[in-house]
């Protein structure tokens, strides 16, 4: 047994981070939501040349066939630099439902490539992420389609660009792709609150009040040592869930995740005073994508629903 | 990363399976903090340890198996799980052991080491003092140069199992023109050596799980110093480490009482507390997997710091809100004795004993998230 990941995913996790810290992401985050995706496609392009694109798609089609495991150590750093656009859809869902049927070699090399896809699941995912520049697909009654974009619908998190999907063309039966989703949407969620944790440490390192870095004064302290635990326990849960796969244990995963991630959006939020509060200030950039999470890929209700009954039909 | 079990842990596991199930009394013992319960406590402990199960991780010599971590934390499942007695010897195995086991002499170890794991000896801890709780380096109780040993003065409280234990550690202040945590002295002693008096505290159950010591002039040999003379707060840190990390607590007592908690939902499903029972048995399980997670790392060469405050943070808290709900399903019946009572006045010492939350808390954020030092 070796519950951490090994050196080369823990390179992979660095080189991403890495690439992230210096791409300015809350700049192309900002441009994105306001409709300018040039700088946010280039961020994927940079991803995808690392091999994050590919990571989840068979090897065949040009990615590196990795599993679950790979996947969510790769979305908590995503999450911890807020990445934009459809990340759980491009790298975890679409290679999953397409990766088994013929229309693959049609899609998955340009996946591969850094070009992103989007989909809508029924019922517990109405919308497609960036529908008008990510290629649509919708699932619904256990077939795929190809999505035809709709009506966009706004988002808390104004880089989360919702669009209602019609059904396109049938592309072929859907296998099982929800759960994966919900797990790299976990795994993105412990990456946020990080993201969160870690601005808002070093804001107290540095803001000073009555003579001193408010992070000296306990209460401070003690919000941002509640949020680590949170986050703490909630990773290695995430990571059984990648190793186990069952739904119920990515419910507990996401429960977790999700809760913890919002603990540290509440904790970052207070410990930053008003600044964090402002529309320029980089925290909102997280903070929103966090509460939008926590609402997609199924509601918190939801997942608990899911773990109780898998523990009272045992 | 994976959670395969290797064949030899899924062979240890099955056989400390069959053997609490042959084993583990019928009928729970009387509460250990009272004299029989402690007797019958005692006697439990030399059955696990003539099965040679009383403290699996250690070297067979002092009566271990040299389990690694992660057989630890398997036998700690199935213990919990098998329902079997609380551990009166877990001062002197999980604490004091641990700290001879890194620092003790060898003289030590194959003189105290074998009696502990044969509960010949049962060991209370003696950290805090009236004027030394959560800061531990203002301790008072002297500690006198003598002819071949030193000489004990002072008083020690909140001394857990010393009621009725025969042998007790903590720090003593050997040197007192240094300040603070220097001029400290890591001691052992015998809580029946002439000019110890133990006055027993009773608690909020009413048992006696904590006494007052009051020493005047107690005579300890220079065999009883664990480490140097004056670098007691470096040997007691290895000790506290150790109880809030891994070894006091393991994920096998919540899973099991999470099992327990989700069993009684069963027999009383409350719509109203569906969230808390799912969040304990989550909680349950994270802690599961922390666990395995460090001791994947401490596996792996890594070495267990402040991350330690992590866990005791969560189980401490974990352990209460796990209780609390199990009354709250129990209904009007919440108020009466039962064992989930028991139980729960028992976790609520936990955010306070082995360094308070909040003391964890500065901790995390100074040590962890790179906080600066401030006043408390």
């Amino acid at each position: 047994m070796r519950f951490v990941p090994d050196e080369e995913l823990t390179r992979l996790a660095a080189t991403v981070h890495e690439l992230l810290a210096d791409a300015d992401v809350p700049a192309a985050v900002r441009s994105w939501a306001a409709g300018e995706s040039a700088r946010g496609l280039e961020v994927l392009r940079r991803l995808a040349k690392v091999g994050v694109a590919g990571l989840a798609v068979p090897e065949r089609f040009g990615g590196a066939g990795a599993g679950p495991v790979e996947l969510v150590v790769v979305f908590e750093e995503l999450g911890r630099h807020a990445v934009p656009g459809p990340l759980v859809e491009s790298y975890a869902v679409v290679p999953a439902l397409l990766a088994e049927l013929a229309a693959a070699e049609r899609w998955l090399p340009g996946i591969v490539a850094g070009e992103p896809a989007t989909v809508a699941v029924a019922p517990h995912v109405p919308y497609a992420l960036d529908a008008d520049l990510a290629t649509p697909f919708l699932v619904r009654d256990r077939t795929v389609h190809t999505g035809l974009p709709g009506a966009r619908r706004e988002s808390v998190d104004a880089a989360r660009r919702l669009f209602e999907l019609a059904p396109g063309e049938e592309v072929g039966p859907a296998r099982q792709a929800f759960d994966l989703g919900v797990l790299c949407g976990a795994a993105q969620l412990v990456g946020l609150g990080r993201g969160m944790l870690e601005l808002a440490s070093a804001h107290v390192k540095q803001r000073k009040q009555f003579g001193r870095a408010v992070g000296e004064f306990q209460a401070v302290k003690h919000h941002l040592a509640s949020v680590h635990v949170a986050l703490e326990l909630a990773r290695p849960l995430v990571h059984g869930a990648a190793v186990t796969g069952t739904g119920a244990d990515i419910s507990a995963a996401r429960v977790a995740a999700a809760d913890a991630a919002d603990r540290a959006a509440r904790s970052a939020l207070q410990v930053h005073g008003a600044i964090g509060y402002t529309l320029e200030y980089d925290l909102g950039l997280w903070l929103t994508k966090a509460r939008a999470l926590r609402s997609a890929w199924g509601t918190q209700s939801w997942h608990r629903e899911r773990v109780l009954r898998s523990l009272s039909s045992r | 990363v994976d959670l395969d079990l290797p064949a030899a842990t899924v062979a240890f596991r099955d056989e400390v399976r069959e053997w609490l199930a042959a084993n583990v009394p019928r009928t729970p013992l009387p509460p250990m903090d009272t004299r029989d319960g402690f007797a019958r406590h005692r006697e439990w402990e030399r059955r696990l340890a003539a099965a040679r199960l009383s403290a699996v991780t250690w070297p067979g010599e002092y009566g271990g198996r040299d389990a690694s971590l992660l057989d630890w934390v398997v036998f700690e499942d199935e213990y919990w799980a098998a329902g079997a007695p609380g551990r009166v010897t877990a001062n002197g195995v999980a604490l004091l052991g641990s700290t001879l086991l890194a620092l003790g002499t060898p003289e030590q170890r194959a003189r105290i080491l074998p009696r502990m794991a044969r509960a010949e000896e049962v060991w209370a801890q003696a950290w805090s003092e009236p004027e030394a709780g959560s800061d531990l380096a203002a301790v008072r109780s002297r500690a006198v140069r003598a002819d071949g040993g030193w000489i004990l003065s002072g008083q020690k409280t909140w001394s857990s199992r010393a009621a009725f234990a025969d042998r007790a550690f903590g720090l003593f202040r050997s040197d007192p023109a240094e300040p603070r945590h220097r001029g400290l002295t890591y001691l052992m002693f015998d809580l029946r050596a002439d000019g110890v008096t133990v006055r027993p505290i009773p608690q909020l159950d009413g048992t006696a799980g904590f006494a007052e010591l009051f020493l005047d002039d107690v005579f300890v040999p220079d065999a009883d110093v664990i480490g140097e003379p004056g670098d007691g707060w470096r040997v007691a840190m290895s000790t506290a480490s150790n109880e809030r990390g891994l070894t006091l607590r393991s994920p096998g007592r919540f899973v099991a009482a999470a099992e327990r908690l989700v069993e009684l939902w069963r027999q009383r499903p409350d719509p109203a507390l569906r969230d808390r029972v799912v969040d304990a048995w989550v909680g349950a399980r994270a802690y599961r997997l922390y666990t395995l997670a460090t001791v994947s790392r401490l596996a792996a060469g890594g070495r267990l710091g402040a991350e330690s405050s992590v866990n005791k943070i969560f189980w401490s808290e974990l352990d209460i809100a796990l209780h609390e709900t199990a009354l709250e399903l129990l209904g009007p019946d919440g108020e009466l004795a039962s064992d989930w009572q028991d139980g729960y006045l028992f976790a609520l010492a936990g955010p306070i004993y082995a360094g308070t939350n909040e003391i964890q808390r500065d901790v995390v954020a100074e040590r962890l998230l790179g906080l600066p030092r401030g006043g408390r």
